[in-house]
């Protein structure tokens, strides 16, 4: 039984377009021939690291949504590991509720137009959260009758 | 009442007026299903200025939820879309 998966990896920024069109193209194929099907795709292109890796502050991040055998992310993340040109990877399994996301999230990339009703909907939702800018401990009241 | 004098009840602070408002889960008020981990700008509401997620008590959050947030925070982490550890996120 085919099962979704999302798989990220942040391949080295020393690659060119073309290798890194190569390496996506590696992934895209390997997942094809052991039997998966892509879902989607999506190039996030060079973004800096948050810490560095590898001694590199950037890297190419790229995200392949598919669907394969539970055996296969054995298989893709040992390739990743022999691929000195993938410096990190990441692979989860998507549940249904990740699944209904991650479709609502592809509408939204596709159109960026229609955005603004969706992005408003999540700027609401950030106002919500009331928290205070430094929060304090709880007051502890032992010394003030002293 | 240290030295067991009785009496009038004296205030060294002013007695706080506001009520606190109650605190509640987002993801539950707002319907959110899933915690996405490539989203790092959101879960930068989940964290102190050290990167360090914060306890439940201070955001509200659902135990089932805080779980998820968790989750999808160190997935960020490990994905360098977050840093582990920091000074100044915000």
């Amino acid at each position: 039984m085919l099962k979704q998966y999302e798989t990220v990896f942040i391949a080295t920024p020393v690659l060119s377009d073309a290798q890194m069109k190569e390496a996506v193209q590696k992934y895209t194929d390997l997942i094809r021939s052991n039997g998966g099907e892509i879902v989607h795709e999506e190039d996030w292109g060079l973004k800096q690291l948050a810490y560095p890796i590898q001694h590199k502050t950037s890297g190419f991040y790229y995200l392949i949504e598919f669907r394969a055998e539970p055996d296969f992310v054995n298989t893709l993340e040992v390739q990743y590991k022999r691929d000195e040109r993938i410096i990190r990877f990441l692979t989860v399994a998507l549940d249904k509720d990740a699944i209904a996301y991650a479709e609502r999230r592809r509408e939204m990339r596709s159109k960026p137009k229609a955005a603004p009703v969706s992005k408003k909907v999540k700027e609401d939702i950030d106002d919500d959260l009331e928290l205070p800018d430094e929060y304090d401990v709880e007051p502890i009241d032992d010394n003030k009758e002293d | 009442m240290a030295n067991g004098k009785k009496g009038e009840v004296r205030y060294l602070n002013p007695p706080t007026l506001v009520v606190n408002k109650k605190k509640y889960c987002r993801f539950k008020k707002a319907g959110i299903k899933y915690v996405d981990y490539k989203d790092p700008e959101f879960l930068k509401k989940f964290l102190n200025e050290q990167g360090k997620i914060l306890p439940r008590r201070i955001t509200g959050t659902s135990l089932k939820f805080q779980r998820k947030v968790a989750t999808a925070i160190k997935r960020a982490r490990s994905l360098a879309l977050l840093p582990y550890v920091t000074d100044l996120l915000k």
